[in-house]
C-alpha cells in the first residue's frame, strides 16, 4: 500500500516536471473545445476515482470506528446518528454524480447554444420545501435525544460523581454514603487535598477521592465536572458522552452504563480491533493491549493535552463493592 | 478624476489608492501568508504521521524548539494555532476579500474607484502591520500563541499554562487588533460603495452576484468584527491589568490566583459571536465568485438569481444566530443548545438551494473548461461534501460525541476551507487577465487544479474516520492511548496527501509569478463575459474607464439567450426592440 503511494508521488512529481518544460510553449490560453473534451472526460474520472476513495474509506476504516453505545443514552445518539448519516450519503452519493456527469456531458463543444433557463419557481419551491421538511424531521427527533439525554432529573438513584481536572491528569470523587458530594474550591487545596475539597462541609466527609471510575451497570451517574487550571474536556467516547469542565463552574453530564467492560471485550467488532492493534503493538515489539473504557481530554490545555487520561470500568453492583472496599473516606485521608 | 496624476513609484506601488493596485497588494500578501499557513500544517502533519522521527527540514526550520530533528508538544500547538489563525484571517478573509472585493466591486458596478481610496489604502496598511506583528510573534523566545486559533482563557490568559501564553500571545492580540480595524474600514468601504457608486442603470437587481456576495459579507464583518475585538480587549484586560473577565478560581503552579467571578464561557460567547459569522466571511465571497465564474464558463445564466441572492441573504441572516453550536458541550443551558440546534439546521436550506442552483446552472450548459471553470465545480464538490456532515455537528444529541474530534477538522476544511480556496483560485485564474493584462498559463492551471483536489479529498475524507473513531484534535501524537494505535496507518496516508497538495502548490506560485511577466498578452474580454470589468481597457488606468462611465441596460447573466447571435450580450448592451428583460 505505502510502496503503490510512494510510486504514485514519484509518477506525480515526474510528469509535473515534465509538464514544467511545456509552460515555454505558450498556445492559447483559453480553453480549446479539445481541453473541454479532455477535462469533461478526466471529470468523469475524477469522480471514479472520488467514489473509489470513498468506498474504500468505509470499507477499509470502518474496522476503527467507534463500536455500538456503552450506555442507554449512547444508544438513543446511535439511532440518531445512524439515521442521519444515511440521509447525508443518500445526497452525497446524488449530487456528486450529478455535478461531475453534467461537468462531462455538457462540456463545451464548438457551435452549440447552451440552454437559457434562467428560473422555474415551481422547481426551486421543490428544492426548497423538501429539504425543509426533511430536516423540520431531523430537527424534531434530534432535539427529543438532546432533551432525553441533557434531563438527569428524571433519573432513578442515580449515583453522583466529580470528575475533576487539571493540567495534565484526571481525578474523581464518589459522594459517598450520603450521595452528595462535599463543597469545594480551588482555595482549598492543600497536601493531599488535591481536589480542594472544603473539609469543615458535613457532607465532605464521606466523599471517596480516586483514580479511576467504577461504573455500575444499569445504575445512572450524574457526573459533575470541575476544573482547576483551563478549560479541559471530559470525553468518554463509548458512551456519547462529553462535557467541558470548566474553571469557575461546575458543569454535569449523565447517563447510564448498558455494557460491562467484560462484556464490551467480548464485542465483535472490539475483538477485531484489538487483535489488529496487537498486531501493529507486535511488530513494534510493544506489549500487548486489553480494551478498557477511557476517559479522555478533548479540549486544548496544554503541552501534554494529549495525554490525559483515566480508566473507566463498568461491572456490576457486586463489583462495585469490592473496588470501593479498601477506599479511604476524605475524612481518613485528610485528618490523618 | 480620469485625467492623469503624476505618479511616483511610491504613489503607484506602495502607498497606492488605486483600488486595481490595492486588490494586488492584498492578494500577494495573502499568498505570502497562505505559503506560511500551509508550510505548517505540512510540518505538523509530519509529526501526527510520524511521531518521534527525526526530520532535518523540522531541525531546520524550528530551531530551539525541537529536539533531534522531533518537534516539542508546545511548538505543535503553536503551529496549530498559527496555521488556524493565518488561514483564516490572513488568508481567506483579508487574502479572499480584500483582494476581490476591491477589485471586483468597482470594476463590475461601473465606479472609477473605492468611495474612499485614502481609507482602503489605510485599511490594507493595516492588514501588512498586522501580518507583519503575527509573523515577529513566531520568533519570540517561548514561541507564538498556542492555545489554538480559538484562544480560549485561561489557557490563553495564563504563561503558566502554556509558555505561548507569554509575549506570543500578547502579539497574536496587538496583530488581530489592527486586522480588524484593516477589515472593518475596509467593510464600511465596500458597502458605501456598492450602495453609492453604483453606475446608470446599475440597480441592485443587475448586480452580478460576486457584488452581492462581496456586499452581504461585508455588513456581516461590520456587525460581528467589533465583537471579537470587544472581547480581544477585555482578554488584554485580565492578562495585564489583573481583571477577571474571563478567569475565576484557578489553581495553577502550586498558587491560588487572584482571579474571581469571571467566566471562560463568556469569551466562547464573545468569539464565537464573530466566529461563526466568520465562516460566512470567508465562504460567501468563494459563493459569489463560483456563481459568476460558473455562469461565464457554462455560457448560461446562473439559475435561479433571485432565489441565489436570497439565499445569500438568508445565509447571513442566520450566519449570526447560531454561534452556540461551537458551545453545545460548554455546560450551556441544554434549552439554549435546542434554540442553536434549531438555527444552524436551519442553515442547511438555502445553502441546499444555492448547490442545486449551481448543479441547475450546468444542466444543458456548453461548459468552457477554463481553469476557473474547473476550480468552480471542485468548489461545489467539496462545499456539498464538508457541508453534508455538518448536518451532524449542527444537531446538538450528535455534537456530543465528535465535538472536537478530528471529524470537526474534516468537516470544516472541506466546507470553508477547501471550497473557500478553491473559490479563491478560480477568482485568481478568472480575473489574473483583467489584473495584470496577461493569461495565465492553462496547462499548469489544469495540473494545479487536479492534484489540489485529489490531494484535498485524500486529506480530508479519511480524517471523518479518524474522528468517528474517537480521537480528539490537537493531540501531539496519538501514540498515549494504545487504543488509537490502530490510526497510524490512516494518518500516514493522510499525512502523504498533505505532502503532495502542499507542494503542489508550488506549481500556482510558479506559474502566477511567472505569468505576470512572461504570460501571453490578455484580449480584452478572454472568456467572452457579460460584466462590466471587461469594458474596461487591459492597460489599466487609474479611473478605470477612459472617457464616460458605462451604462448599464440589463442583467448580467445575458448568456446564450434566445434570438441573439452571440452567446453573451454585455451588460452595457441596450435591449433590442421587443426584447424582455430576464
Amino acid at each position: 500500500m505505502l510502496a503503490l503511494i510512494y510510486t504514485l508521488i514519484a509518477v506525480l512529481i515526474a510528469s509535473t516536471f515534465w509538464q514544467l518544460t511545456n509552460v515555454f510553449n505558450l498556445k492559447n490560453e483559453i480553453a480549446t473545445e479539445e481541453d473541454n473534451d479532455q477535462q469533461g472526460k478526466l471529470m468523469i474520472a475524477f469522480m471514479i476515482g472520488f467514489y473509489a476513495l470513498m468506498i474504500f474509506s468505509f470499507w477499509k476504516y470502518s474496522a476503527v470506528l467507534l463500536p455500538e453505545a456503552a450506555s442507554v443514552e449512547g444508544e438513543r445518539i446511535d439511532n440518531l446518528y445512524n439515521i442521519t448519516m444515511l440521509l447525508i450519503l443518500f445526497v452525497q452519493a446524488i449530487m456528486q454524480v450529478l455535478i461531475f456527469v453534467f461537468a462531462y456531458k455538457y462540456r463545451g463543444v464548438k457551435g452549440r447554444k447552451a440552454f437559457f433557463y434562467v428560473e422555474n419557481h415551481k422547481l426551486e419551491l421543490i428544492w426548497t420545501v423538501i429539504p425543509s421538511i426533511v430536516l423540520a424531521v431531523l430537527i424534531i427527533y434530534g432535539l427529543s435525544v438532546w432533551i432525553d439525554v441533557t434531563d438527569a432529573s428524571d433519573l432513578e438513584e442515580p449515583m453522583i460523581v466529580e470528575v475533576y481536572a487539571k493540567q495534565f491528569a484526571w481525578e474523581a470523587r464518589y459522594a459517598g454514603d450520603d450521595n452528595e458530594l462535599g463543597r469545594a474550591n480551588v482555595r482549598y487545596i492543600k497536601g493531599i487535598n488535591t481536589m480542594g475539597v472544603d473539609m469543615t462541609d458535613l457532607n465532605a466527609q464521606d466523599d471517596i477521592p480516586v483514580r479511576e471510575l467504577y461504573l455500575v451497570k444499569g445504575k445512572p451517574v450524574i457526573f459533575k465536572f470541575r476544573s482547576q487550571d483551563v478549560i479541559h474536556s471530559a470525553y468518554m467516547p463509548h458512551f456519547r458522552a462529553q462535557m467541558n469542565c470548566v474553571p469557575g463552574m461546575t458543569t454535569q453530564f449523565a447517563y447510564t452504563p448498558s455494557k460491562t467492560t467484560e462484556e464490551m471485550r467480548a464485542n465483535k467488532k472490539i475483538i477485531a480491533k484489538v487483535e489488529n492493534i496487537n498486531k501493529i503493538r507486535a511488530e513494534k515489539g510493544e506489549d500487548a493491549y486489553e480494551f478498557d473504557y477511557l476517559l479522555l481530554c478533548n479540549k486544548i490545555c496544554g503541552a501534554s493535552h494529549y495525554n490525559m487520561q483515566m480508566k473507566i470500568i463498568v461491572g456490576s453492583q457486586e463489583g462495585f463493592d469490592n473496588w470501593m472496599d479498601d477506599k479511604k473516606t476524605m475524612a481518613q485521608i485528610v485528618k490523618k | 478624476m480620469s485625467e492623469h496624476h503624476k505618479e511616483t513609484f511610491v504613489t503607484k506601488y506602495i502607498f497606492s489608492q488605486d483600488h486595481k493596485m490595492i486588490s494586488k497588494q492584498y492578494l500577494v500578501t495573502g499568498i505570502f501568508m497562505g505559503v506560511i499557513g500551509v508550510f505548517m500544517s505540512m510540518l505538523f502533519r509530519l509529526q501526527i504521521a510520524w511521531p518521534d522521527h527525526s526530520f532535518t527540514i523540522i531541525e531546520a526550520f524550528l530551531g530551539r524548539h525541537q529536539d533531534g530533528g522531533v518537534m516539542t508538544p508546545d511548538i505543535y500547538l503553536a503551529l496549530v494555532t498559527i496555521h488556524g489563525t493565518i488561514m483564516v484571517f490572513f488568508v481567506l478573509t483579508a487574502g479572499l476579500s480584500g483582494t476581490f472585493s476591491n477589485l471586483l466591486i468597482p470594476l463590475q458596478i461601473g465606479a472609477r474607484d473605492m468611495a474612499s481610496g485614502f481609507l482602503n489604502m489605510i485599511s490594507y496598511w493595516l492588514f501588512f502591520l498586522s501580518s507583519i506583528i503575527m509573523l515577529i510573534s513566531l520568533f519570540v523566545e517561548a514561541g507564538p500563541a498556542s492555545s489554538g486559533w480559538t484562544i480560549y482563557p485561561p489557557l490563553s490568559a495564563l504563561p503558566q499554562a502554556i509558555p505561548g501564553s507569554g509575549v506570543g500571545m500578547t502579539l497574536w492580540l496587538v496583530s488581530m487588533a489592527i486586522f480588524i480595524a484593516s477589515s472593518l474600514l475596509g467593510s464600511l468601504n465596500y458597502i458605501v460603495t456598492v450602495l453609492n457608486l453604483r453606475t446608470i442603470g446599475m440597480k441592485m437587481t443587475r448586480l452580478p452576484l460576486t457584488i452581492w456576495a462581496f456586499f452581504v459579507t461585508a455588513i456581516i464583518g461590520v456587525v460581528s468584527f467589533p465583537v471579537l475585538l470587544s472581547a480581544a480587549l477585555l482578554l488584554i484586560f485580565d492578562r495585564s491589568f489583573g481583571t477577571s473577565f474571563y478567569l475565576s478560581d484557578i489553581f495553577i503552579d502550586g498558587t491560588v490566583l487572584h482571579y474571581q467571578g469571571g467566566s471562560p464561557i463568556l469569551f466562547e460567547h464573545l468569539f464565537w459571536f464573530l466566529g461563526h459569522p466568520e465562516v460566512y466571511i470567508v465562504i460567501l465571497p468563494a459563493m459569489g465568485i463560483v456563481s459568476e465564474v460558473m455562469a461565464v464558463n457554462s455560457r448560461k445564466p446562473i439559475f435561479g438569481y433571485r432565489a441565489m441572492i436570497g439565499s445569500i441573504i438568508a445565509i447571513a441572516f442566520l450566519s449570526t444566530i447560531v454561534w452556540g453550536h461551537h458551545m453545545f458541550v460548554t455546560g450551556m443551558n441544554p434549552f439554549l443548545g435546542s434554540v442553536f440546534t434549531f438555527t444552524t439546521l436551519l442553515i442547511a436550506i438555502p445553502s441546499a438551494v444555492k448547490a442545486f442552483n449551481w448543479v441547475t446552472t450546468l444542466w444543458k450548459g456548453n461548459l468552457q473548461m477554463n481553469v476557473g471553470m474547473l476550480f468552480s465545480i471542485g468548489f461545489v464538490s467539496t462545499f456539498v461534501t464538508g457541508g453534508l456532515t455538518g448536518l451532524i455537528l449542527g444537531d446538538s444529541a450528535l455534537d456530543i460525541n465528535v465535538h472536537d474530534t478530528y471529524f470537526v477538522v474534516a468537516h470544516f476544511h472541506l466546507v470553508m476551507g477547501v471550497s473557500a480556496i478553491l473559490g479563491m483560485f478560480a477568482g485568481v485564474y478568472h480575473w489574473f487577465p483583467k489584473m495584470y493584462g496577461r493569461m495565465i498559463n492553462k496547462t499548469l492551471g489544469y495540473w494545479h487544479f487536479w492534484i489540489t483536489i485529489a490531494a484535498s479529498y485524500g486529506v480530508f475524507f479519511p480524517m471523518h474516520f479518524v474522528g468517528l473513531a474517537g480521537l480528539p484534535r490537537r493531540y501531539y501524537t496519538n501514540t498515549a492511548f494504545p487504543y488509537f494505535d490502530d490510526l497510524a496507518d490512516i494518518n500516514v496516508v493522510i499525512t502523504i496527501f498533505a505532502l503532495i497538495g502542499g507542494v503542489a502548490q508550488l506549481i500556482f506560485l510558479g506559474n502566477f509569478f511567472w505569468s505576470i511577466y512572461k504570460g501571453k498578452k490578455a484580449p480584452q474580454n478572454p472568456w467572452k463575459s457579460t460584466t462590466l470589468e471587461w469594458t474596461t481597457p487591459v492597460e489599466a488606468t487609474h479611473g478605470n474607464w477612459p472617457g464616460k462611465l458605462p451604462e448599464v441596460h440589463r442583467w448580467a447573466y445575458d448568456y446564450s439567450k434566445p434570438g441573439s447571435d452571440v452567446d453573451f450580450i454585455p451588460q452595457t448592451t441596450p435591449l433590442a426592440d421587443g426584447e424582455e428583460e430576464s
